[in-house]
């Protein structure tokens, strides 16, 4: 089941990294960087049933 | 004087000239109990498969052997069992070529290396490959074979079929021939006249499915290179000779090379021998020394008919299913057809099996198909993404490829062609829950060393009872059919492919050497229930 409660260790500088990480990047190259991120951290996740969750959340309208 | 059939393309072997049959010459049109429409490989195999079960077959074919190009090239570890089962795979395998070692580019660089390794413990190979010609001729010299051991197959050269009337009990043809027309009739019809058949077309049935709008050159190019027994794929090759590239090699100093070139080209200037040897050079690198043998420009879809059973008309191989060629799932899915049908047709026309059994030779083949063309389009969806985030993804993938190993699993140039299991078909019995997955009910039977020899080629033509580690009779016999056993003891092989925690195992096994039941002990009844829904004589009522 996807953990959708919180569940990050430092939220704030996890958030803070991941916004610095694409500092100097062109939006092309953020969006590669965002799919190639995407990809390992799925891999890390494996499992098929909580990332169609997953999947399902992010295309849910905000 | 006019030519009443005229070849439309030029032949690689010339096999079944044209020669007059009596039938031409009798009042009445002929009755047969099969005809099959298309000399190709799955036409072959289905006449192959009926002849040697004792079916008297007539196949009819509008040209008088195989034609020229190599076309399909990779033939699967499951056609090769097929063919042997048939009695024509040894010469295949001689000559094919084998290989383990691929290699997969990103531009000007080497993504990563890999080995298949096929896990041992097999006779034959994950594929090889091998000109479709030699394939073909392969198939019409066992054939030739049979027919001196007495198996009725007849094949026609230069017939070919005008009108097909489909009737009750029968269904009648109008056959052209060099020397004008005859009819001829037939219990059942087999239409293996691939893609663009013409019996789906006169009989006005749909194909559809979806077009990909994309070109590939295709160049078969002869070479005396020390270049190794790899298969090398390019994504964005830096040789700009097209999309995407892949080199193989064939028989006879033979290397199948394709190009994509993307879907706005100018077919006929690609086609230029000094246009497609600018893309050679670009690949090859200069000082190669080598000559075109065949080129063509193709475009591919993937489609399937609804049904592939119409009353007295069966549809096998290219003329039912159309996929792309990537994973090599065209020529090895039609084999599989062929495989499926024959036994069943056989028995039905024996009288020992209902008409409703040919029914799950469409249910089980359509399942197949649809797997097939799954398979395909994603590979497809790789090679040629379609829109701008499928082409990040994929571009991210071959990025994160060369260096973490997850991302080479995403990669995907094709997936090896591996047979549908059958799960969930009409025909399937109990199943033993210890006993592997990989051979459950409708799965195709793995391969295995017995001291006797594969375990493949000691399985009976028809039905076979296997035992292993467990106690049963020698053979049954039940609803008409006689059940032979093979008896084995178990080794490292058996238990990892057969017993799983199981102490013993009984197994009922199809003529496609698919499972039908299992168990961990032999219950007469239990058994013979199982061989009579295996051949449809239960639900059917």
């Amino acid at each position: 089941m996807l953990t959708t409660e919180p569940n990050l260790t430092r939220p704030d500088d996890t958030y803070a990294r991941l916004i610095a990480s694409h500092d100097g990047l062109t939006e092309a190259e953020s969006h590669a960087f965002n799919a190639r991120l995407i990809l390992i951290l799925m891999n890390h996740i494996g499992e098929d049933a909580v990332l169609a969750e997953a999947l399902a959340q992010a295309r849910r309208p905000a | 004087m006019k030519d009443l059939v005229p070849e439309r393309y030029a032949l690689a072997f010339r096999l079944y000239p044209y020669a007059r049959s009596p039938d031409q010459d009798t009042p009445a049109p002929p009755r047969h109990p099969v005809v099959i429409v298309g000399g190709g490989p799955i036409g072959l195999a289905t006449a192959l498969d009926l002849g040697r079960r004792g079916v008297p077959v007539v196949v009819l074919d509008d040209h008088e052997g195989v034609g020229l190009g190599s076309r399909a090239l990779c033939f699967s570890k499951r056609t090769l069992e097929i063919c042997d089962r048939l009695g024509a795979a040894r010469p295949m395998l001689e000559k094919g070529v084998q290989w383990n070692l691929g290699k997969v580019f990103h531009d000007d660089r080497l993504l990563y290396e890999f080995n298949l390794l096929p896990e041992g413990g097999h006779g034959f190979p994950a594929f090889i490959n091998l000109q479709q010609p030699w394939f073909e001729r392969f198939l019409h010299d066992a054939i030739v074979a049979a027919q001196a051991a007495g198996a009725p197959i007849q094949i026609r050269g230069r017939n070919r079929v005008e009108a097909v009337t489909p009737a009750a009990d029968h269904v009648a043809l109008d056959v052209m021939t060099p020397e004008g027309p005859y009819r001829l009739e037939a219990d059942w019809l087999i239409a293996c006249d691939g893609a663009r058949s013409s019996l789906r077309n006169m009989l006005g049935l749909g194909f559809d499915g979806r077009v990909f709008e994309d070109n590939f050159l295709i160049a078969d190019v002869k070479m005396k290179a020390d270049f190794p027994t790899e298969r090398w794929f390019w994504f964005e090759p830096h040789f700009k000779s097209g999309d995407s590239a892949l080199l193989h090699k064939q028989p006879d100093d033979l290397w199948r090379i394709d190009f994509q070139l993307g879907w706005n080209i100018d077919r006929a200037k690609e086609l230029q021998p000094a246009n497609i040897r600018a893309r050679v050079d670009a690949m090859l690198g200069t000082g190669v020394d080598y000559a075109l043998d065949w080129c063509s420009i193709y475009t591919f879809q993937c489609r399937r008919m609804e049904r592939f059973r119409h009353g007295r008309v069966l549809f096998a191989g290219d003329a039912a299913h159309q996929v792309s060629p990537f994973g090599a799932r065209g020529a090895n899915s039609g084999i599989q057809d062929a495989d499926n049908l024959g036994w069943k047709l056989a028995l039905v026309l024996a009288g020992r099996a209902p008409e409703t059994l040919l029914d799950s030779y469409e249910a089980e083949r359509v399942q197949a198909a649809d797997e097939n063309i799954l398979n395909s389009t994603r590979a497809t969806d790789f090679i040629t993404p379609k829109t701008a985030v499928s082409k990040l993804f994929r571009n991210a993938v071959l990025e994160l490829a060369e260096t973490l190993p997850f991302a080479r699993s995403l990669v995907n140039s094709g997936r090896l062609s591996l047979p549908c299991t059958y799960d969930g078909s009409a025909l399937n019995g109990p199943d033993c829950a210890q006993m592997p997955a990989r051979s459950r009910p409708g799965s195709p039977c793995p391969d295995a060393p017995t001291p006797e020899g594969w375990l493949l080629n000691r399985l009976a033509p028809g039905f076979t009872l296997l035992t292993v580690d467990a106690t049963a009779p020698d053979s049954l016999a039940a609803h008409g059919v006689q059940v032979p056993r093979l008896a084995l003891a178990t080794t490292p092989e058996l238990r990892d492919r057969y017993l799983g925690s199981a102490p013993g195992a009984v197994y009922l096994i199809r003529p496609d050497q698919h499972v039908a039941a299992r168990w961990a002990t032999y219950d007469a009844a239990a058994v013979t229930a199982a061989l009579a829904r295996a051949i449809g004589k239960e639900g059917s009522c």
